[in-house]
């Protein structure tokens, strides 16, 4: 039985007390860290990262989000709320599922899939939104604008704002508008209006730019409901904490299951909410390796990628001081990924810290390893992931390749054996977006069909 | 202002600006002062539609009235301009700007003028060249200091120490949303005039002045600030008059960057010239 499911993420004392049921007539498996603990970083900084890199325009409604955020984790009416929520609208705690079949090509080792695609919207994206649309009303604003890339985060926005009675606006490039001409449809069927981004790139990071600027000139009566764990203090701690439910579930469910700690849990990284989300509930937990999944395009040394911590410098942009992939004068350099939720040239600041302190590997996964991984899920599992997530089932196979590989060196206790390692992936979001894309990847669509001319043009459909 | 008389007091300036913190934006708004009128800071983006336009442009701004002079340096995520400026920036950083030309700009205007040249850029071009490097090359290039609309003193401690090593000016923008803390916080940290923005908004050219522009600038006075200019949405002479009123300076960015990409450098001249007729006050 699994206990989480309706407490809100990680406030203290109810924390403790799962800690307690968890630890409850089970003996202490792994040494606790000796280290100070990494849950719960409340920001600004972590390490060298983080801070407000941000015009003095919108400080005070940092100031003001900051103020409201911190008394909301103290309320208990808004935990319920959050839980309420959580539980009835969004359909948690998210199962985790045994994945046997996939299993097999993983080294033999075995995988759980953490199901965050079976959330109301297929994807974990509705976690924060909610948290952020419900802190929107209690601070009297009246509308909310976000960003969106492929349009997963403006769909959420979209829905939090209906469900809650708050004006929407959706900033997307004029791009991926074009290509994601259903989801522009899906967002307006929800009451949003999308609102094209011609300048710059016409990508993220310029709907991102145009909803700053709509921001610092509105700032009275909205709430820009940033998509990630990324931005300007206090959104890294404030996203995350939304997101926190994830590794609260994944690790009681995990015990719960087998009666041990994961020796690995696997994310994609794009700005990096689901992988914080999920990675916050084992940071603690030392015999945990924890793997981040960046999106390596056509590969890193094509240049084509957005593999930022992997490649990138530190630098200062959306914000906050982190990983960066910009040219030598401090340019924003573009990224290029087959999954638009991870085509995006920064990452948030507390993976750059846990990359630099080395809590956290991260790796890139190329186009075609994760479109291979996608098509494997689908046919051992019967579940078609979001390509996002198919970055983090590819990673997942090389780590339990890994550790199977490891328990063969000279291993004869039953702890060393392949079949005996546990591998916990997230899964995102579900593949529903990506169908379009896949069928094109995989030559999927009939020759004369109007599809596929479409998917000549360079389109998805 | 004249323009060839000043080289030597412009290079014994330099000389000893770095040792004495001497602030050039501040004497250049005070010898406006001293004339009975506010000053008239003109912006332009480096790199458009050239260098050399942008040099032959600074120069025709001090020939025709301005006091001091912005040169913004392009930038990919430009978040606080609006339209106007976003496609001078994109366009000059097609064209292949690099950031190390600005410094090419401002030698090129301060050896032909006495106006002080201030370079406005977003922070991350400055963090990617070091703070210190593009600190020493800006000073050694006769700048007058920075203007940072994307760096707030909370996280400026590199800036700080820099500035200070190298003798330059640092303008930190203040809002009509700054609380009393934070507007006493940056005209504390700020050297040579404190940037008021007159509106909660983005550069570009409005019809009228926004009222908070006054409220802004006596906060900033009442915080300590000695000067104080006023810029977002300044883009005619009436507008200039109107500031004059109540400020130590008016900064014009926009309605330039548009005149230079309609008239070139000619329309920069007589734009200026036009703008410098509002900067006197009328006796009330």
């Amino acid at each position: 039985m699994v206990r989480l499911m309706v407490d809100a993420p990680a406030a203290g004392s109810d924390e403790s007390a799962v800690d307690a049921f968890l630890q409850g007539g089970r003996p202490q498996e792994h040494p606790t860290q000796s280290g100070p603990s990494l849950r719960h970083a409340p920001g600004p900084y972590f390490g060298n990262y983080g801070g407000r890199w941000m015009p003095e325009s919108l400080i005070a409604a940092l100031d003001e989000l900051e103020d409201t955020f911190e008394k909301a984790k103290a309320d208990p009416e808004f935990t319920a709320q959050i839980a309420d929520l959580n539980k009835n609208y969004s359909g948690r705690p998210s199962l985790l599922t045994e994945a046997k079949r996939f299993a097999e090509h993983a080294g033999g080792v075995r995988v759980f899939l953490k199901r965050e695609d079976l959330n109301h919207t297929g994807s974990h994206k509705i976690n924060n939104v909610l948290g952020q649309a419900l802190l929107a009303k209690r601070m009297g604003k009246t509308r909310v604008i976000a960003e969106t890339g492929a349009g997963q985060h403006g769909v959420a926005s979209a829905t939090a704002a209906a469900l809650l009675g708050l004006e929407c606006v959706v900033y997307m490039g004029a791009e991926d508008c074009r290509r994601q001409a259903l989801n522009v449809a899906r967002m307006e069927l929800l009451g949003a209006t999308v609102i094209p981004v011609t300048n710059g790139s016409q990508t993220l990071k310029d709907a991102i730019n145009e909803a700053l600027r709509d921001w610092v000139a509105n700032v009275g009566n909205t709430h820009y409901l940033l998509g990630t764990a990324a931005g300007a203090h206090p959104f890294p701690a404030m996203v995350r904490y939304f997101h926190e439910v994830i590794g609260e579930e994944a690790r009681a469910q995990i015990l719960d299951q087998t009666g041990r700690l994961p020796d690995a849990v696997c994310a994609c990284i794009g700005g990096g909410s689901n992988a914080i989300g999920i990675f916050h509930g084992f940071l603690d937990d030392p015999s945990v390796r924890i793997y981040g999944f960046e999106a390596g395009g056509d590969g890193v040394e094509t240049g084509r990628h957005a593999a930022t911590i992997t490649l990138g410098k530190p630098g200062v942009l959306h914000g906050a001081r982190s990983y960066l992939m910009q040219d030598d004068d401090g340019q924003t350099i573009e990224s290029h990924s087959i999954s638009a939720g991870l085509d995006y040239p920064g990452v948030g600041p507390e993976h750059s810290y846990l990359a630099d302190i080395g809590r956290v590997s991260y790796e890139p996964i190329t186009d075609s390893e994760a479109m291979e991984a996608f098509r494997l899920l689908c046919r051992t599992e019967g579940i078609i992931p979001a390509i996002e997530s198919a970055h983090a089932l590819a990673g997942a196979i090389k780590v339990g390749q890994r550790l199977a590989a490891e328990g063969a060196e000279g291993a004869t206790d039953a702890a060393g054996k392949a079949s005996e390692k546990i591998v916990i992936v997230n899964l995102s979001g579900r593949g529903d977006k990506d169908v379009a894309t896949a069928a094109e990847w995989f030559d999927l669509l009939q020759k004369d069909s109007p599809e596929a001319e479409i998917g000549k043009e360079g389109e998805q459909l | 202002m004249s323009t060839s008389q000043d080289g030597a007091n412009q290079a014994a300036a330099q000389q000893t600006s770095a040792a004495q913190h001497t602030s050039k934006s501040a004497a250049a708004i005070d010898r406006a002062r001293a004339q009975g009128r506010a000053a008239l800071i003109g912006y332009l983006p480096a790199g458009y539609p050239s260098v050399a336009d942008t040099i032959a442009a600074g120069i025709a701004l001090a020939e025709n009235g301005a006091d001091l002079i912005e040169i913004g340096i392009p930038y990919s995520d430009p978040v606080m301009d609006g339209q106007v400026i976003q496609a001078a920036t994109t366009e000059a950083l097609a064209k292949g700007f690099r950031v190390r030309e600005v410094f090419d700009v401002v030698r090129g205007i301060t050896s032909k003028t006495d106006a002080a040249v201030l370079v406005m850029t977003y922070w991350n071009p400055v963090v990617r060249m070091g703070v210190d490097e593009f600190s020493r090359r800006l000073a050694e290039a006769g700048g007058a200091g920075l203007i940072t609309p994307d760096l707030i003193p909370d996280e400026a401690a590199e800036w700080m120490a820099a500035s200070d090593k190298y003798g330059l000016d640092r303008v930190f923008l203040v809002a009509p949303s700054s609380s009393p803390e934070r507007m006493k916080r940056t005209v504390d940290a700020s050297r040579g005039f404190v940037y008021a923005v007159s509106i909660m908004g983005v550069t570009g050219a409005r019809t009228s002045v926004s009222s908070a522009a006054k409220d802004v600038v006596a906060a900033a006075h009442a915080a300590g600030a000695e000067r104080v200019c006023v810029g977002l949405g300044v883009s005619n002479a009436g507008h200039v008059r109107e500031i004059a009123e109540y400020a130590d300076g008016v900064i014009v960015g926009t309605a330039l960057v548009a005149a230079i990409r309609d008239g070139g450098v000619d329309a920069v001249a007589s734009l200026t010239k036009d703008l410098s007729t509002g900067l006197t006050r009328e006796e009330a």
